[in-house]
């Protein structure tokens, strides 16, 4: 099975803090896999290393067996990786069409083709199907400042998955969202996992979600990997259930 | 040699003027976000306002240095925290900054204006006598400046450093999100930099006009070698902005001396694009997270 | 600082049969270009050379505005590349003999280059830096300029500076001549619009509004941001290439540091972001001080009073202004800006 994800003992200090104290795992192809742990224990300074947006201290990230450790967080999109965010980053200003189409125009063609091409980079059909897929069909004309939270949750997930990437990295998709739109988003990220193949790794506190959707989970605390396995075992797993008490 | 010492004292006295400037540039922005594009004029309009009091009121010079700098202090601290950056910090600090490029068009043109084209004289409170020093003619006048600028400065630093006061606007200034969870009074403490900011500019403005004259156009120059000792400097507050002033002020100085006069300014404005390239946190500035 | 979205969505209730590439804007610019064609009549040469004026200055206004209206960067050096481009065309054009078009070319492709070079270093840091770093070149430009007399002729400038031909035809009088600084502006502001609709437009929004989430969608932050910057500094070229020829005589005053702060406040006054804005923002910049003769130069504290209050009351300046009025007139309930 491929792997598309390596991740080699990662350290991240800020200071004589260490965030991220050497955390290694890999992730297979197709995979939806969860990272889970208390308040603090790192799972976001892991995220924002893997992505580019902090360096780590010491350690390697490969995507593909490809060291990406360093890249910065455009060339990483472009190369397959995309993410969504913990704090809403839809552009309120633009139509959902528009946030769609821009979170896909720099995976079509070229600079030259951006200026002198049409309008929406040739995009506007795969955005049509996207609006569809995610159900904001009504919207897609609305800026996306109107939108409600959950609505523009589901925007930033279908952002995440307009240029088509290889991996997707979900910052606590479920967060602050009603338990009607949360059916409805697991069930699409399951659909498009199917779909496209895409591999995810998912950062959660909602327990059920994480334990429902993901087929693997590793669980963090104090920035070490503290345990490693399926939903059931790592649920079963006495040292886990001391770190969370309970969840 | 002796003349190189006479351009060192020079450079460290007109370096300790400009910290000043950076100084209380570098807590404005930090505490409130402000960028404040007017600080040359700050440094340029008490002088004035102190030479403008005097004409007025005809009063002997003590009392228009008294009613010009309580004037400038109330004015530019409290009145434009106040009636600038607060009503306009809610719209994020690009609008702010290019208010700050108004208000210092204003200033220099109310100067020009208001009093006078020229470069008029402004009184030295120390004497202007020279001494000689390892052969050197050293001018009293920049030892007293550096007396005195490093005199406020360890003043600032005990109490930033050594009063409750001092200590709750540093954190203000450090993080001022952090700071309001830890009870600081944020308001008040922001407000309390840019009264020191006022104040700074004051005793800046009064030891430098009497060597360069009080000139509308002064602030451009002042504020540029703000600037640039500020970033210089790195964003460590009175540390880096003391470090980049004298820095600023010495490379001027010898500039000034031993390189063309025409280019004289091109020689900080060079070390500013190398600091930015080499180092741009700058040299006591802590290195910043990469965001994107 | 917010701006409207660079896409309009078509009312869904007046639609007019036109080409789906033309807009309102571009309705706008072109039925303005008709009226200032024939605006000049019966204005005599001085009201004529005001109109020009107006116009060049919109030019670099429209540069500025892409750079800091959508690309949110702080640009001090905008008057100094305009003086880049008025010299480097009243040097080819008088002392070379080379012909004005492409003088106006070189002009605009070496304020370009100037520009990247001078960005690239800059944007590698925080953005708020790229202010410091163009105010020294400001400062830095003016020395060269008022220093290097061999080149620039120092304090005393250039002049005789020769207006183009077109096709033969001579431009020299205020008439013909403003009659082509009409069709220029308009030439370059319409590529000015349409790269605001491509692709290339929705990525400076982008930047400008929320570059981290711009970053992760692909944009590659510091090319764009080193791009606005750079046509930002090319429209200036070109306003200084129009410029020269339009005063006939040039010294550095136009292009020093306070030059370039009123460009800033000229931006923000028409309101950044906004496509007309810039033209809005030149008429406060250069026909208010024409009507304020009387008050001297105190119509700069004017002007940048109405700014500071424009600020405070709508920093999306005077367009923003009249976009909350025609709302208001209209009824029309736009969402929450």
């Amino acid at each position: 099975m491929n792997q598309v994800l390596e991740v080699s003992n990662l350290h991240k200090a800020f200071g004589g803090i260490k965030a991220v104290n050497g955390v290694s795992f890999k992730v297979n192809e197709g995979e939806i896999l969860g990272i889970i742990g208390p308040n603090g224990c790192g799972k976001s300074t892991l995220f924002n290393c893997i992505l580019g947006q902090l360096e780590p201290t010491e350690g390697a990230v490969k995507l593909d067996g490809r060291d990406v450790t360093n890249m910065r967080p455009s060339e990483l999109n472009r190369l397959g990786v995309s993410r969504t965010f913990q704090l809403l980053q839809v552009f309120p200003e633009l139509s959902v069409r528009e946030n769609l189409i821009l979170a896909g125009q720099e995976h079509e063609g070229s600079m030259l083709s951006r200026f002198f091409g049409p309008r929406d980079a040739g995009l506007s059909a795969k955005a049509e199907q996207m609006i569809g897929f995610f159900k904001l069909g009504h919207l897609a004309e609305a800026k996306a400042g109107g939108l409600s939270y959950g609505q523009q949750k589901l925007l930033d997930a279908a952002m995440a998955f307009m240029a088509g990437p290889r991996l997707v990295l979900l910052d606590e998709p479920a967060g602050g969202v009603n338990l009607t739109m949360l059916g409805d988003l697991k069930e699409r990220l399951r659909a498009i996992n199917a779909e496209q193949g895409a591999t995810f790794v998912v950062i959660e506190h909602n327990m059920d979600f994480v334990m429902s959707l993901c087929s693997r989970v590793i669980v963090l605390a104090e920035g070490k990997v503290l345990a490693e396995g399926t939903p059931a075992e790592v649920r079963a797993n006495p040292a886990v259930i001391e770190a969370y008490l309970g969840h | 040699m002796a003349e190189f010492l006479a351009y060192l004292i020079a450079g460290i006295a007109t370096g300790a003027i400009y910290a000043l400037a950076a100084i209380g540039f570098t807590l404005v922005w930090q505490t409130s976000q402000t960028i404040n594009f007017a600080q040359g004029e700050f440094v340029m309009l008490p002088a004035v306002l102190v030479l403008l009091a005097i004409k007025l009121f005809g009063a002997p010079i003590w009392l228009g240095a008294l009613i010009g700098i309580a004037a400038f202090i109330l004015i530019f601290g409290v009145g434009f925290k106040l009636t600038i950056v607060d009503p306009m910090i809610r719209h994020g600090v690009l609008p702010l900054a290019i208010a700050t490029m108004a208000l210092s068009i204003i200033m220099k043109e109310g100067a020009k204006d208001g009093f006078s084209a020229e470069a008029q004289k402004f009184p030295s409170f120390v004497p202007t006598e020279t001494i000689s020093v390892f052969g050197a003619a050293i001018s009293l006048q920049h030892v007293a400046i550096i007396a005195v600028a490093f005199g406020v400065i360890g003043l600032l630093q005990w109490f930033v450093g050594g009063t409750r006061l001092g200590r709750q606007m540093q954190a203000t200034a450090q993080n001022p999100t952090v700071a309001r969870i830890l009870g600081i009074p944020v308001e008040r403490m922001v407000l309390l930099t840019f009264v020191i900011n006022a104040a700074l500019a004051v005793v800046a403005s009064v030891l430098i006009s009497p060597i360069y004259l009080a000139k509308f156009s002064n602030g451009e120059v002042i504020g540029l070698f703000a600037f640039i000792a500020a970033i210089v400097g790195g964003f460590n507050q009175v540390r880096g902005a003391l470090v980049g002033g004298l820095i600023v002020g010495i490379v001027d100085s010898m500039a000034a001396a031993y390189i063309s006069t025409s280019y004289r300014l091109a020689v900080p404005l060079v070390l500013l694009v190398v600091i930015i390239l080499v180092k741009p946190e700058g040299l006591m500035g802590r290195k910043e997270e990469r965001r994107v | 600082m917010t701006a409207p979205a660079t896409h309009s969505a078509a009312p869904a209730a007046r639609r007019l049969p036109l080409p789906a590439f033309v807009d309102g804007t571009l309705l706008t610019l072109i039925a303005a270009a008709v009226i200032l064609w024939f605006a000049p009549s019966g204005m005599g040469r001085y009201g004529t050379y005001v109109l020009s004026l107006w116009l060049v200055m919109s030019v670099a206004v429209m540069g500025l505005n892409l750079t800091l209206g959508y690309a949110g960067l702080k640009s001090l050096a905008q008057a100094a590349f305009m003086g880049i481009g008025a010299y480097a065309t009243a040097l080819l054009t008088s002392k070379v003999g080379l012909n004005w078009y492409a003088s106006f070319a070189i002009s605009g492709l070496l304020t370009f280059a100037v520009g990247l070079v001078l960005g690239f270093p800059a944007l590698r840091v925080k953005a708020h830096y790229l202010a410091f770093v163009t105010l020294a070149f400001s400062t830095l430009i003016w020395l060269v300029l008022r220093n290097e007399q061999w080149l620039t002729g120092g304090v005393f400038g250039l002049s005789n500076i020769p207006r183009p031909s077109f096709f033969g035809l001579k431009l020299d009088g205020a008439l013909p001549f403003h009659r082509f600084v009409v069709v220029v502006t308009f030439l370059l502001a319409v590529v000015l619009w349409w790269m605001i609709r491509s692709p290339w437009g929705r990525a400076f929004t982008a930047l400008r509004e929320n570059p981290i989430r711009a970053a992760s969608l692909g944009i590659d932050t510091r090319m764009y941001t080193l791009l606005a910057f750079a046509i930002g500094s090319a429209y200036a070229g070109f306003a200084g290439a129009l410029y020269a020829p339009l005063v006939e005589f040039i010294d550095p005053s136009p292009f020093s540091l306070s030059q370039s702060f009123f460009l800033l406040l000229m931006v923000v006054a028409g309101g950044a972001g906004y496509l007309l804005g810039p033209f809005i923002g030149a008429l406060l910049g250069v026909v208010l001080p024409e009507w304020l003769r009387f008050a001297g130069s105190l119509y700069l504290i004017i002007f940048a009073a109405i700014v500071m209050l424009l600020l405070i009351a709508c920093p999306q300046g005077m367009s923003g202004l009249l976009e909350r009025g025609w709302a208001k007139l209209t009824g029309k309930k736009e969402g929450a800006r």
